[in-house]
């Protein structure tokens, strides 16, 4: 424990000291304070002169300003974040000779990788939480209105998702930190691996529903035929935790939204199902429902450092 | 000097693959010694203290460090070794006193007892504490960084000293004063010392007895005289390390 707490103190000054981080901070504090601003404005304007919908607060984060909605932001920028933090955790150390002192020294091997690992998530998670409180400031001041307590329990359930998603993307970035002895192989290696994850996997999803149930549009579309298609398709996309990740934080974020899934791709029990809910979800079942997409974000997350620990673990350290 | 013996080896072998890098390696190390371990680069020394302290499992045979065994004990054979590594590293953005306060706080010393050690690692290694405050380590010249490794390494107070090629780089007074601490810590603190290095000359100014590896093989083993006399046959009880060194690799025509 001794090891872990003084791996962990270091790598979180490390962190919070280094320009990396400021420049990082700097470019998504600024994102999210003008998307905030502008979606904070569009829904002043929106809402003008109508009842004010319940969950005005939540619509914040997922109402789109000029470009995206700052859940969409965070979905898109946040594996940067967590790569970035990542991609030279281990081979810094190696390169400058650090490694093996510090291996040397009356600690647990593991203590080394956790500590670094522990001191990326805290930093994601200080940074994510800055942000979320700026941007609620944003919106008492921009709307006036104070958010009640399910959407404070909406918000903080989104962070926890949030985190567990960015810190998927820091495993990784430290796996290849750990595989690759050069810092600039890990780092595009890391970067290879997110465009693979989050924009491939999808085209690839996309690919193989028409190979394997494929939809001849010319000819008039079989209703069985397309929700096959669709089917595949949405299954081999939730390969990709971008995919899982948007899905799960926009119905958490947005209590309206009673399904992962887009409402023409609703297959027929899901659409009786879903005639049952007139009004908001409640938070437990926004939860359930989204349910298997945070149960496999943080398996993944848990898989790809397990994955970094024991290659850690096993390595060799050489002369 | 005492007969403990600190450091055993038997028939201690590394092989990466079927390449052999030590072999069948029997030596004694006895407490309070210098004991210098020379050889050429890949004749596998390095391999061996990387054994010792468990950080690289033998193929076969077996190590004691401080009565504990490496493949075992590793974070107890830790605690009482200070191990300095060829080319050894340092977070350069950090002073030398936060370097030494993280050292201490990874060997689990209290800040008090803490502040008390690296005053005096600084003052034994002849670091000026009022020259290098305020300054980060990465604007140290690489005598200053070499003497803060020691000091890093003392500030767990060891029993046990692995130094690694501790004057590799350094101009010939850095050297010299490395050589003379390692010395005063042998002779004032009882400290065991393992040195490795290809500075014979300067091996044979602290060692008490040598080894010499090649490909691997322990060679020779013993203190220097008798390795130049009864072994070798030169220096007529005055012989350098050099000597014997070179007499060595002639006879086995390496």
């Amino acid at each position: 424990m001794k090891g872990l707490l003084a791996v962990f103190r270091k790598e979180l000054a490390d962190h919070f000291s280094s320009y990396r981080f400021v420049i990082l901070f700097a470019l998504i504090a600024m994102v999210s304070l003008i998307t905030a601003y502008m979606a904070g404005v569009t829904l002043r304007e929106n809402l003008a002169g109508i009842a004010k919908p319940r969950f005005v607060f939540l619509m914040l984060f997922n109402t789109a300003g000029a470009l995206f909605s700052l859940v969409q932001f965070v979905a898109f920028f946040g594996p940067l974040v967590g790569l970035v933090l990542g991609f030279d955790a281990v081979n810094r150390e190696r390169t400058q000779g650090t490694l093996i002192k510090l291996l040397t020294q009356p600690v647990f091997r593991d203590a080394v990788i956790n500590g670094k690992f522990l001191a990326g998530v805290a930093t994601i998670a200080v940074m994510l939480t800055g942000i979320v409180l700026v941007v609620s400031g944003i919106g008492l001041a921009t709307l006036g209105i104070v958010p009640g307590l399910e959407e404070l329990l909406r918000l903080t359930f989104y962070l926890i998702i949030s985190i567990f998603y960015i810190a998927f993307w820091l495993g990784a970035a430290m796996l290849f930190s750990i595989l690759f002895r050069s810092i600039p192989t890990s780092a595009l290696a890391s970067v290879a691996f997110w465009i693979f994850l989050s924009f491939f996997v999808s085209m690839g999803a996309e690919a193989l529903a028409d190979a394997v149930a494929p939809v001849n549009r010319s000819q008039g579309v079989a209703r069985e035929a397309l929700l096959r298609n669709a089917r595949i398709r949405d299954r081999v996309r939730l390969g990709s935790p971008m995919v899982l990740y948007s899905q799960a934080s926009a119905t958490l974020i947005d209590p309206l939204r009673n399904t992962t899934r887009a409402v023409v791709l609703m297959g027929p029990r899901e659409r009786i199902s879903a005639r049952r809910f007139q009004g908001p979800l409640p938070l437990g079942q926004s939860l359930l429902v989204i349910g298997p997409h945070l149960a496999a974000l943080v398996a993944m997350t848990l898989v790809c450092f397990g994955v970094s620990y024991t290659v850690f673990m096993v390595q060799e350290i050489r002369a | 000097m005492g007969g403990t013996s600190v450091i055993e080896t038997s028939r201690l072998t590394k092989r990466y693959g079927r390449l052999p890098v030590v072999e069948a390696l029997d030596v004694r190390i006895r407490e309070g010694e210098v004991y210098g371990f020379l050889g050429p680069n890949g004749a596998g020394k390095s391999t061996t203290l990387l054994m010792l302290l468990g950080l690289t499992r033998p193929s076969s045979g077996t190590a004691s460090v401080c009565g504990l065994d490496p493949t075992r004990d590793a974070r107890r054979i830790k605690e009482r070794v200070g191990y300095l590594p060829e080319n050894v590293g340092f977070y350069d953005e950090l002073t030398a006193r936060e370097s030494l306060e993280y050292m201490a706080e990874l060997n689990g010393i209290g800040r008090g007892e803490s502040r008390a050690r690296i005053r005096e690692a600084l003052e034994t290694v002849g670091l000026d504490e009022d020259e290098v405050r305020g300054k980060t380590v990465g604007a140290f010249s690489r005598g200053m960084k070499q003497r803060l490794g020691i000091a890093e390494v003392l500030v767990k107070e060891p029993r046990v000293l692995f130094l690694d090629e501790p004057t590799l780089g350094l101009d010939p007074d850095g050297a010299r004063r490395i050589v003379e601490l390692v010395g005063r810590l042998n002779r004032e603190r009882g400290i065991t010392v393992l040195l490795s290095s290809h500075q014979l000359e300067q091996v044979q100014r602290v060692s008490t007895r040598v080894a010499m590896m090649v490909r691997g093989r322990l060679v020779a083993e013993g203190a220097i005289d008798d390795l130049a006399g009864d072994r070798f046959g030169v220096g007529g009880g005055s012989a350098t390390l050099e000597e014997v060194y070179m007499k060595h690799f002639q006879e086995s025509g390496s």
